[in-house]
């Protein structure tokens, strides 16, 4: 039996191609267009092959060590975030309140700083950390500590990490509080008469029932905080010099700055590339146990 | 291990308007086999978790071998209890989920190590000592939950909470009887909750039968069949459950609502509420002659006995048709005299001659 066929069929599927077309192809390959030439500006573009990525991974060349070097700091910065929010959101969740008006109030509060547009986060920490008239700052300085986000590298760091810590770990908080909420009451129980102390109820319960919603905490928070932008570019701009100068402000300086289309859409692609991988592999390695489990599962069927 | 008794014990759950448990006093002696035995909702869970610790009674008193432990919570109680549905310590290995509770409590790795050895043997769990407890089957979680629950041979009780509904009919049977033999090995006290009476009666000494919060009767099952101290005792047990007839009581007899007699095997005095005659099916069998007249509605041939659904005088009553007799035409009813019973109200009524007999006794 032939099954009719209609070719016109193909035009339901034309409103997911134009807009996957507008919204990423036609965009990515524009960039991986730039990324193969050089401009001068006037809009005269001049072919350049390799170039611009052979520049970009070599680190004795200009644009090499600039983008190592903003590589390496984007690399520490989402680590310091992780090694901090993760912990401490899953800290912050076990001693949330599991019932009562405080579940709701505790909540409210954490989802705040959620809330807070990006830019305004980045003005909340600049005048936050102002020596003169920042509640941060002056209190810092005003008890002998010497405390300058805009000339001691090292104070701008604490600041831009404290800043996202604050603005993030609510996020991590939330995730692992239902995580947490999901837990049936039966394993408590069966902890309690097995004799466990609270920290063998983490360890035991806990902690694996958590690791689900880990693994999405810390793919969201790594590709946040390796793609982080407008926060530290209101508080510091990038530095002082360029101690705070991650990927993404580099990339804005080069493409927005120095009108460099070519070298920023290559640097792009490799930045974008980055991200993919280390997500790629973290899911893989972290997702492999469970994948294990859920064949073993399927195969005990009929 | 301990005897285990409640002074005065009740709990009704906060906003609740009816309490969960009737406060009652009982004692549960030390290495018995308890089941407690009623329909979901009848407060076994709850009277469960009260020993257990898991729940504190809104009153009363719940006392290990004489000593108050109402305020101890669970981890120094020093009892053991299995769920209903399977806990297992997922990143752990079998043999490490079964030595957990004895690790927490300090036990030496090489008597931790054979105690496991000898329930993962017990249950048939050997084979799976060393694999990831995650990617086992839900049967096989079980045995893990249980074998938690029988790792420590210093506990007080053993508190077994619906443990076998998860599991294979075929398996169920097993795990019982291992259970039962493990109880024999080891004199440790038992608790055992199930609605379902098979289970109550095959692994229990004495069977606790609970209804609306309320203990209606503690025996071993065969005074359960014989003497139900309840209604519900005697419809619950037994299939096809105890008849009931209503009736009235004059002296030594009970009259029927159609007027026919029965002889009871001891004289009432008066009786308050309801009164009805009770008698289980095993003791009511069909006679060519005598007995009372009944009308026969149809036969269930159950294999190793028929059971004869009759009516008498408008109300239904099971009964025995004995082996080799042919379904007869004008049916009769007799009923065993030792085996009749009286209830007013639902509960069982003394006999007057029963009384006397005891005061009469040496």
């Amino acid at each position: 039996m032939s099954k009719p066929r209609n070719e016109r069929a193909w035009l339901l599927v034309l409103p997911v191609v134009v807009l996957v077309a507008f919204s990423a192809l036609i965009p990515v390959m524009t960039v991986v267009n730039y990324s193969l030439q050089d401009t001068f500006g006037n809009n005269e573009f001049f072919w350049n092959g390799v170039g611009w990525f052979r520049e970009l991974l070599d680190p004795s060349t200009d644009l090499g060590g600039r983008f190592l070097d903003a590589l390496w700091r984007t690399l520490l910065f989402s680590a310091l975030c992780l090694l901090i929010e993760i912990p401490l959101g899953i800290g912050v969740a076990l001693t949330l309140p599991r019932r009562g008006w405080g579940v709701a109030a505790s909540l409210v509060v954490l989802a705040l700083p959620l809330l807070i547009p990006w830019n305004v986060v980045g003005t909340i920490w600049q005048v936050f950390g102002r020596r003169d008239i920042g509640l941060l700052g002056a209190a810092l300085n005003g008890m002998g500590l010497s405390y300058n986000y805009a000339q001691n590298p090292l104070d701008a760091w604490f600041t831009v990490v404290l800043m996202d810590v604050w603005h993030w770990t609510s996020l991590v908080v939330l995730l692992c509080y239902a995580g947490l909420r999901a837990i049936p009451d039966a394993y408590y129980q069966a902890a309690r008469v097995d004799g466990a102390n609270g920290w063998a109820v983490f360890r035991a319960i806990q902690l694996p029932k958590l690791q689900r919603v880990l693994t999405i905490a810390i793919l969201l928070r790594f590709m946040d905080s390796f793609m982080i932008y407008t926060e530290p570019f209101v508080v510091t701009g990038g530095g002082p010099g360029n101690a705070t100068t991650f990927l993404s402000i580099d990339l804005v300086k080069i493409a927005l700055g120095q009108f460099d289309l070519g070298k920023a859409a290559a640097m792009s692609i490799v930045y974008n590339l980055i991200i993919l991988t280390v997500c790629w592999v973290f899911f893989a390695t972290t997702t492999r146990d469970q994948n294990d489990a859920v064949t073993d599962a399927g195969g005990k069927g009929p | 291990m301990a005897r285990i008794a409640f002074e005065a014990l009740g709990h009704r759950y906060a906003g609740a308007t009816l309490p969960a448990l009737k406060p009652m006093d009982m004692v549960w002696e030390h290495a018995g086999a308890y089941a407690l035995l009623g329909p979901s909702g009848c407060g076994k869970t709850t009277l469960l978790n009260i020993v257990s610790g898991l729940l504190r009674p809104s009153e009363g008193r719940v006392l290990f071998d004489g000593a108050d432990v109402t305020a101890l919570p669970t981890e120094r109680r020093n009892v053991a209890q299995v769920f209903q549905f399977p806990v297992v310590y997922d990143t752990m290995t079998v043999r490490e989920n079964l030595a957990f509770p004895l690790r927490n409590r300090g036990v030496p790795a090489a008597a931790a190590r054979t105690r496991v050895e000898r329930v993962a043997a017990l249950l048939g769990l050997t084979a799976r000592l060393d694999r990831r407890a995650r990617n086992l089957g839900a049967d096989e979680k079980q045995k893990i939950s249980l074998g938690r629950g029988l790792v420590r041979d210093d506990v007080a009780a053993i508190l077994f909470d619906e443990p076998l509904t998860v599991i294979d009919p075929h398996l169920k049977w097993e795990l019982r009887s291992r259970l039962k033999e493990l109880h024999r090995q080891v004199p440790t006290t038992m608790i055992y909750v199930t609605h379902d009476q098979t289970e109550a009666l095959t692994f229990a000494d004495r069977v606790v039968v609970m209804l609306d919060g309320e203990v209606v009767q503690i025996g071993t099952p065969e005074a359960l069949f014989e003497h139900p101290a309840h209604r519900f005792v005697g419809h619950f047990i037994g299939s096809p459950g105890m008849n009931f007839l209503p009736c009235a009581i004059s002296g030594r007899e009970a009259v029927l609502p159609g007027g026919q007699r029965v002889a009871l095997p001891r004289a009432y005095g008066p009786l308050a509420g309801t009164v009805e005659l009770g008698i289980r099916p095993e003791f009511a069998t069909m006679v060519a002659e005598g007995g009372l007249a009944a009308r026969l509605r149809r036969v269930e041939d159950l294999g190793r006995r028929r059971i004869a659904r009759l009516e008498l005088d408008g109300v239904p009553v099971a009964a025995t048709l004995p082996e080799g007799m042919p379904v007869p035409a004008e049916p009769r009813l007799a009923f065993d005299p030792a085996r009749l019973h009286v209830y007013a109200d639902g509960r069982l009524a003394r006999g007057e001659a029963a009384r006397d007999a005891r005061e009469a006794g040496p």
